[in-house]
C-alpha cells in the first residue's frame, strides 16, 4: 500500500485513541474534584491533568491557572492546543478523507459523523456540567465505535495491522503518562508518605484508563496502589496496560513482516521492550525507581513510533 | 427570449411519453413525501461526504451540492441520437490534437487560424511530436450538452482537459434507487454502475508498450483541499486503484514510482486530475508542489500514460470551440450531428462590434475561463455591471467569445412553491480506449435552481438531478 496510506491509518487510530484518553481524564478529574477537600488532599488535579495530557507547558502559555474552566476549555475545545479532542478530531477527519479508499465506510461514517454532530459544541460549546458530560461521553463513543468498526469490517491486511499499531502505540504512550504524573502515589505502603485520601486518586487512575472493575475482576482486593501499577504495567489481560499494548504491538509487526516478507529494525525494537516487560515484576521496578522505568518506557515507546515511520511510513 | 422548450410538459396540456409515468407518480405522491425524501438524500450526501469546495468562500469549505430529487428522463431514441453525435465530435477533438501536435494539416488548410493555435496558452510546445498511445489524447470527456427543442441538442462546451461530475451521476443514482424504489419499478431505465469498469478497462487499454501485461493504473490528486477531491476518492475506490498526491510519486531513469509500505512500484497509467500546469514542476509551473518532478520526461520517454494527455485544453479552448462544426468536417467529412452554439469571435473586429453593440442580449465567455467564473449574462446583468464589461471587453477583445442567450430546456423541479420548470443542461461522459468509445447511458444533469437562471453551474449555486434514459 501506499507509504502516505499506511501513515494516514496509523495517525488516524492515534487521534482517535488520544480523543478519548482526553475524554477520559477529564471525566475523571471531574469526578475527583467533585469531592470535599479534605479526600483529595491539596494537589491541583487539573494540573496532573494537564501533565498527564502533555501539554503543560503551552498551556501556561496561555493561562494563568489550571483550574476546571481553563483546563476543560483547552483539552478539550481549544483549536490552539495542537491535541485538544477538538483538533484530534479535526485531524482525523482530515486524514480520514486523505484515505478514504483504505477505510471501510462504517469507520468513514463514524468519523465524519462525529465531525459533523461536534461542528455544533465547536461553535456553541458546552454551557452546563450535563452538556460537557454529554460531550465527553459522546467522544468516547465515537473512539470506541470507531474502534468496532475497524474491528468488524476491515480486512486483515496490512491496512488493518497499521491502523492497529496506531491505536496500541498511543494508548502505551497515555497509560504510561498517567504513571508518571501520578507514580507518587503508587508507591508501596511503607515508602508511602500519605493515607487513606489516596483511595480516590487510585480510583481516579483507575477510571482513566477504564479499569476501575477490571481490578477489583484481577485482585479480588481493596485498591492497593502496587497492584493498580501491576495491573497497568504488567497485566497482559488488561487492554490498556503497557504489557498488552506491547504484545499487540509485536503481533501487528510481525504479521507486516510475515505479508511483506521481511523484519526490521521496528520488529527487533518492539519485540525489545515486549521481552523486557514480559520478564519485569513489580519488586524489581520499585527497586529501581517506578519514575525512571516509566520514563525509560515513554522514551522507547516514542522511538518506535520514529522507527516505524522511517521503515514504513515515509 | 423564446419560450424554453420543457421536456416534460407539451404546450396545450399534454406529456411527452418519456414523461407520463412519472407525472402519474407524481399524481399520487404527496409534496410532504417528496420534500420529506429531499431532506434524507441531503443527509445522506453529507454523511457520505460528498462535498465540494467553493473557492474564494472562506466561510463554509465544504459544500453539498443541492439534490433534486425528480428525475430528468429521455427516451433510448433521443440518447441513441446523442450517442451517435457525441462519439463523432470526441473523434474529431482527438485527430484534431494528434494532428496540431503533428502535421498540422488543418492549420495549412486554413481551416483554424494559426496563431490561435502557437499564441494559445493551454498549447503545449512539449507535445509536439510526441507519440501518444494508440492516438488517444482526450481518454474522458465531459461534453456539456444543452436542448432547445424536440430535436436539437446543441453542445455548450467540449470539456476535454479533467471533465469532473461523474460521481454525481453515479451517486445520484444510487441515492434514487435508494429512496424511491417504487418509482424505479415503474420504469425500465438504463443503468450507469458500469462506468469505473469502463473507465478502467479504457485507462489499462492505452498503458505503454514497456508496462507489465497487467499495468499499474493510479489516480493523481491534488488533494483533500480541492474541490473535487471527493470525486477523485470515490473513483480511486470504485476503480480499485491507488489514490496518489505527487508527493507519493517519484520518477527514477524516466519510469514512475509510487512509494508503498514495500518499497517503490512501478505505475504505468495516470489518471490524473491535476492540471497541466501543475503536473511536472520541473517543466511547466515551478512553484507546484502538486506534480511530481520528471515526470514530463517519463512521459517523453513513453513509459508513463497521462490521461487525459498533457496539451488537450487547446481542442476545447473557448476560442477553439466556434471551429468545431469545421473540424468534424475536415477530419471526418461528414455533417457534424450536434450543433454548435452560434458564436461571436471577439478577436474578429466585425464580430467585436456586434458584440459590443448588443452586451444586454448576449452571454460574454472569458476564452479561457471555466465553471461559470467571469462571465456577463447581458439579459440579467445590470447597466454597470455591462459598462464595466464593455471597458474589460475593448482593453482584450481576442480574451472573449460571445453567444447569444439560449432558451435552455427546462424539467419539473422542486422548489419551495411546488413543482416548477427549471433551466437544465447535460453533461455526458465519453470514454475512449485503445479500441473502442463508450458513453454510458446517462450524464450529469445540472439544473439552475433559481426560477428563470440560467447557470446550471455548482459553484454558482446549481443543482444536479438524477439523468434516467428509458430502454424501449
Amino acid at each position: 500500500m501506499l507509504s502516505r496510506t499506511a501513515e494516514n491509518l496509523y495517525w488516524l487510530a492515534r487521534y482517535v485513541e488520544r480523543a478519548e484518553y482526553l475524554a477520559r481524564t477529564i471525566d475523571a478529574t471531574l469526578r475527583v474534584t467533585a469531592l470535599p477537600a479534605a479526600y483529595i488532599g491539596k494537589t491541583n488535579e487539573w494540573d496532573s491533568a494537564l501533565l498527564t495530557a502533555g501539554v503543560a507547558a503551552s498551556f501556561y502559555q496561555t493561562y494563568e491557572e489550571a483550574n476546571e474552566h481553563n483546563v476543560v476549555e483547552y483539552l478539550s475545545f481549544s483549536p490552539n492546543n495542537p491535541s485538544s479532542i477538538r483538533n484530534c478530531i479535526e485531524a482525523a477527519r482530515l486524514n480520514s478523507r486523505s484515505v478514504r479508499t483504505a477505510l471501510t465506510s462504517e469507520m468513514w461514517d463514524t468519523i465524519n459523523s462525529a465531525w459533523i454532530e461536534l461542528q455544533a459544541v465547536w461553535s456553541k460549546g458546552t454551557s452546563t456540567r450535563e452538556d460537557l458530560a454529554k460531550f465527553l461521553r459522546f467522544v468516547q463513543e465515537t473512539s470506541l465505535r470507531f474502534d468496532g468498526s475497524a474491528y468488524r469490517t476491515m480486512l486483515r491486511n496490512d491496512a488493518y495491522w497499521f491502523s492497529r499499531m496506531g491505536v496500541h502505540l498511543e494508548r502505551a504512550d497515555n497509560t504510561a503518562r498517567i504513571l508518571d504524573v501520578k507514580y507518587h502515589v503508587l508507591l508501596p505502603e511503607e515508602e508511602h508518605v500519605g493515607g487513606p485520601l489516596d483511595f480516590y486518586q487510585w480510583s481516579s487512575i483507575l477510571r482513566s484508563v477504564s479499569a476501575l472493575t477490571a481490578y477489583h475482576w484481577v485482585y479480588r482486593e481493596t485498591l492497593k496502589p502496587w497492584l493498580i501499577a501491576d495491573l497497568l504495567i504488567l497485566n497482559d489481560t488488561l487492554p490498556r496496560s503497557l504489557a498488552s499494548c506491547y504484545g499487540n504491538l509485536v503481533r501487528n509487526l510481525d504479521q507486516i513482516g510475515v505479508a511483506y516478507g521481511r523484519q526490521g529494525p521496528a520488529q527487533r525494537h518492539a519485540r525489545g521492550i515486549r521481552n523486557r516487560l514480559e520478564h519485569s515484576n513489580m519488586n524489581d521496578i520499585f527497586q529501581h525507581g517506578v519514575h525512571e522505568f516509566i520514563q525509560e518506557f515513554i522514551a522507547d515507546n516514542s522511538r518506535l513510533g520514529e522507527i516505524i515511520t522511517k521503515q514504513y511510513l515515509i | 427570449m423564446a419560450v424554453a422548450f420543457d421536456e416534460m410538459n407539451i404546450p396545450g396540456g399534454d406529456l411527452r411519453p418519456a414523461y407520463q409515468e412519472l407525472a402519474r407518480w407524481l399524481k399520487e405522491t404527496p409534496p410532504e413525501a417528496l420534500e420529506y425524501r429531499r431532506q434524507e438524500a441531503e443527509l445522506l450526501f453529507r454523511r457520505i461526504g460528498i462535498t465540494f469546495a467553493v473557492y474564494g468562500d472562506s466561510e463554509s469549505t465544504e459544500r453539498l451540492i443541492p439534490f433534486d430529487v425528480i428525475p430528468r428522463i429521455m427516451s433510448a431514441k433521443e440518447w441513441a441520437l446523442l450517442e451517435k453525435g457525441l462519439k463523432q465530435r470526441v473523434k474529431a477533438l482527438n485527430m484534431f490534437l494528434r494532428d496540431i501536435y503533428h502535421g498540422r494539416d488543418i492549420l495549412r488548410a486554413e481551416v483554424v487560424p494559426d496563431d490561435l493555435i502557437f499564441q494559445n496558452p493551454v498549447f503545449r510546445p512539449e507535445m509536439n511530436g510526441q507519440q501518444v498511445p494508440h492516438d488517444v489524447y482526450v481518454h474522458i470527456a465531459g461534453i456539456d450538452i444543452v436542448r432547445v427543442d424536440a430535436e436539437d441538442f446543441i453542445v455548450l462546451e467540449d470539456n476535454a482537459r479533467t471533465p469532473s461530475g461523474v460521481s454525481y451521476m453515479l451517486e445520484n443514482r444510487e441515492i434514487m434507487m435508494r429512496l424511491f424504489p417504487d418509482l424505479f419499478a415503474r420504469h425500465r431505465v438504463a443503468p450507469v454502475e458500469r462506468y469505473p469498469d469502463e473507465l478502467l478497462a479504457a485507462l489499462r487499454s492505452v498503458a505503454p508498450q514497456s508496462a507489465s501485461g497487467e499495468p499499474t493504473v493510479a489516480l493523481l490528486t491534488p488533494g483533500v483541499y480541492n474541490s473535487a477531491y471527493y470525486e477523485h476518492s470515490f473513483l480511486a475506490d470504485k476503480l480499485g486503484i491507488e489514490l496518489v498526491e505527487g508527493r507519493d510519486l517519484i520518477v527514477k531513469n524516466n519510469e514512475v514510482f509510487m512509494r508503498t509500505t514495500e518499497g517503490v512500484k512501478r505505475v504505468d497509467v495516470i489518471y490524473r486530475r491535476v492540471d497541466d500546469d501543475f503536473l511536472d514542476p520541473l517543466t511547466f509551473r515551478p512553484d507546484s508542489v502538486l506534480g511530481v518532478p520528471g515526470l514530463m520526461s517519463a512521459y517523453a520517454a513513453g513509459n508513463i500514460t497521462l490521461a487525459n494527455a498533457v496539451g488537450t485544453g487547446i481542442a476545447d479552448d473557448k476560442a477553439i470551440y466556434s471551429y468545431m462544426p469545421d473540424i468534424v468536417k475536415f477530419y471526418l467529412s461528414e455533417e457534424p450531428i450536434l450543433k454548435n452554439v452560434p458564436t461571436w469571435r471577439c478577436r474578429e473586429p466585425k464580430d467585436l462590434a456586434y458584440v459590443l453593440d448588443n452586451l444586454g442580449e448576449l452571454v460574454v465567455k472569458e476564452v479561457h475561463g471555466s465553471g461559470g467564473y467571469g462571465m456577463l449574462i447581458g439579459p440579467a446583468a445590470t447597466k454597470a455591471t455591462i459598462e464595466a464589461f464593455r471597458e474589460k471587453l475593448k482593453r482584450e477583445p481576442e480574451g472573449f467569445i460571445a453567444q447569444p442567450t439560449l432558451a435552455l430546456s427546462t424539467c419539473p423541479t422542486c422548489t419551495a412553491s411546488g413543482l416548477a420548470p427549471r433551466h437544465v443542461d447535460l453533461r455526458p461522459f465519453v470514454l475512449t480506449g485503445s479500441k473502442s468509445t463508450t458513453i454510458v447511458p446517462g450524464g450529469l444533469t445540472r439544473v439552475a435552481l433559481k426560477e428563470g437562471s440560467l447557470v446550471v453551474n455548482s459553484s454558482q449555486g446549481g443543482g444536479t438531478k438524477d439523468t434516467w434514459i428509458l430502454d424501449e
